[in-house]
């Protein structure tokens, strides 16, 4: 199997820490593949190395079956985490702009239309909300057609209707067929657009794989959560401890409630949920993923 | 190559000219300039300056004109070049000791004057005559004025604008596209260029319509003369930022580099009567061939035999500051 991404031990040291620490990635071609991990965990040094944009210090990167090079960028989508516009543009301009820069180009009205810019490509570049933004940015990222698009962070900062709308421009990118590239740091971002996912943490890849599957691995069942202040002194049951809750991971949850009674246990606080992406986070690193 | 040069071009021109603030800068101080200097100083400089002929020691016996505290000398080795300036008011009386031979220009009041002086003390000197119009100080000075501005402009328009682009992320953002580093700096060079000439061409026909200021040679050689100035200071400013990441930091290096050049390449005074030092250090500045040779051109005519070798030195200046920039340039605001 060809992928469309391969990445074998990569590491990256600056002064004083190693950002990634001998990262392994086979991203296949056509889904949306997601790279999570709390801030300063490593993502952005990777992606940036695997688009060419640093070099590592040791490792080695395969795009589309060849190292990054100024020419493949003409098949690569790009959208850093922070960048800036060249200034007194319009979005009609700065996109005129790009587009010149590449020699196969998406038609423009296609690329309007999946962005939803129409509205705005009369308005200075410089004045756009953040959404508006980050909607044009991606027009950016996808005015050549790439084979791969990166995008890092693309939601961060944005308030949830801008995220959910943006989402469903990624969701349309990926009907397209391309291969995307993600990172975030919003665990229901990635469970609703990955088709999988690695998380990263301090420069290592500590879990890797479908998210459905890395939930089945990790977690039998369900959850059972109890308010702290119903708790009683003895609880015979195995549980993690969290900031104002405990939690009981089970497959059977008629056997814990019947022990819960059994304990004179007020049950009017409990929850019972299915585990998510971040509570995978939570138990593979003990921490919160937007905690830093 | 093409495409992607026109675009990046197109892009920054678009930029120069919604940007009132600095469009008004651009041609607001330069006009002020001249306008002040038109007021000021619509007359000839006020003082005494003798150029001095001689191959014996210039200093064995001088006549005693040539020692007032308020007069100048300037040694010359030749005399077609030293009569040139005296016919032009640039000198007040050429003198040579070894002939004792002087020189007087009869349109000027200055010099008959130093002529009265220093026949009066030694009749044996043999007089030689000349005519010519006075060079107002507003004429000498435009030439440099226009020249500093195109220096301004060049340094800080597009060291600046890059310092600003590769600490916001632009340049990362374009270094992320096939785009070739050489068209996008092309791309910024040529409409920098464009840009000061076009500034320079407007401030110039001001100049000829209000103060009528004086254009004896080519118009054509002025361009070129504009055009390899330009490209040399904007290649320096290249080179100058080429590492730098902050916007306060590039200020003052551009500050530092073009104040001193302003003052040392003759731009305000006359450097022929400054030490040889000086006058050596300042062809080390792209400035100073600009401003020697637009001043030759415009106020004396000259022609491109006499004035080829400051472009052929501003051509090597530019050629130098691209092989800098082109090995030392970065894209990326922090190193990486």
């Amino acid at each position: 199997m060809t992928f469309a991404i391969e990445v074998n031990n990569l590491v990256k040291r600056f002064a004083k820490v190693t950002a990634v620490d001998g990262v392994d990635l086979r991203i296949p071609h056509g889904i949306c593949f997601g790279l999570l991990g709390p801030n300063g965990a490593g993502k952005t040094t990777t992606i940036e190395i695997i688009e060419g944009i640093n070099a590592p210090c040791s490792g080695s990167v395969s795009i589309l079956g060849e190292p990054a090079s100024p020419k493949l960028y003409e098949r690569l989508g790009i959208q850093f985490q922070q960048t800036a516009l060249p200034d007194h543009l319009t979005v009609q301009e700065t996109l005129n702009m790009f587009a010149a820069l590449y020699q196969h180009t998406m038609p423009m009205a296609e690329l309007i239309a999946i962005c939803e810019l129409q509205p705005l490509l009369t308005n200075d570049a410089r004045r756009l909300s953040g959404g508006q933004r980050q909607r044009l940015l991606l027009a950016l990222a996808l005015i050549n057609d790439p084979d791969i698009v990166f995008l890092d962070e693309p939601t961060t900062g944005l308030d949830p209707n801008a995220r959910r709308l943006f989402w469903s421009l990624i969701e349309r990118v990926k009907a397209k067929g391309r291969t995307i590239v993600l990172t975030t740091h919003y665990m229901e971002e990635a469970q609703s657009l990955c088709d999988e996912i690695a998380i990263m943490q301090t420069g290592k890849i500590i879990a890797q794989g479908a998210p459905f599957d890395l939930l089945k691995q990790h977690f039998d069942g369900v959850l059972v959560r109890i308010p702290l202040t119903e708790l009683p002194a003895e609880l015979p049951l195995d549980y993690q401890r969290h900031a104002d809750y405990i939690e009981i991971a089970t497959t059977d949850v008629s056997q814990v409630l019947s022990t819960l009674m059994a304990q004179k246990v007020n049950l009017a606080g409990l929850q019972v949920v299915t585990p998510t992406l971040e509570d995978l986070f939570i138990k593979l690193t003990g921490a919160g993923l937007n905690d830093d | 190559m093409i495409k992607s040069f026109y675009a990046v071009f197109a892009a920054r021109n678009r930029e120069f000219l919604r940007d009132r603030g600095s469009l008004m800068w651009n041609i607001v101080f330069p006009v002020m300039l001249i306008a002040g200097f038109a007021v000021a100083f619509g007359r000839d400089v006020p003082s005494f300056q003798i150029g001095v002929l001689s191959q014996l020691d210039a200093y064995a016996n001088p006549p005693a004109v040539m020692s007032m505290s308020n007069v100048a000398k300037v040694y010359y080795n030749t005399e077609l070049e030293a009569v040139e300036l005296l016919r032009r008011h640039q000198l007040d009386l050429v003198v040579d000791l070894d002939q004792r031979k002087y020189w007087v220009n009869e349109e000027s009041y200055d010099s008959e004057m130093l002529e009265t002086l220093l026949v009066l003390q030694d009749p044996t000197y043999r007089r030689s005559p000349v005519v010519g119009e006075p060079i107002r100080y507003v004429d000498w000075v435009i030439p440099g004025v226009l020249s500093m501005n195109i220096m301004f402009a060049s340094l800080f328009g597009v060291g600046y604008a890059l310092v600003r682009y590769r600490k916001n992320g632009v340049l990362k953002r374009l270094r992320a596209t096939p785009i070739k580093p050489l068209a996008f700096i092309a791309a910024h060079m040529a409409s920098r260029l464009l840009i000061v000439i076009c500034v320079c061409s407007v401030l110039l026909v001001g100049a000829k319509l209000t103060i009528d200021v004086q254009i004896l040679g080519s118009l054509w050689l002025l361009l070129l003369i504009a055009i390899l100035g330009g490209l040399s200071l904007i290649s320096l400013s290249i080179a100058m930022i080429a590492r730098v990441r902050s916007e306060e930091f590039a200020s003052g290096l551009i500050n530092l580099t073009s104040w001193p050049m302003m003052l040392l390449s003759g731009v305000w005074f006359p450097l022929s009567s400054a030490p040889d030092w000086l006058t050596n250090l300042s062809y080390l500045l792209p400035l100073s061939h600009m401003v020697e040779a637009a001043r030759a051109v415009m106020t004396e005519g000259a022609s491109i035999e006499r004035i080829y070798w400051h472009l052929v030195i501003l051509a090597i200046m530019t050629v130098c500051f691209m092989l800098y920039s082109a090995k030392f340039f970065t894209w990326d605001s922090d190193h990486r």
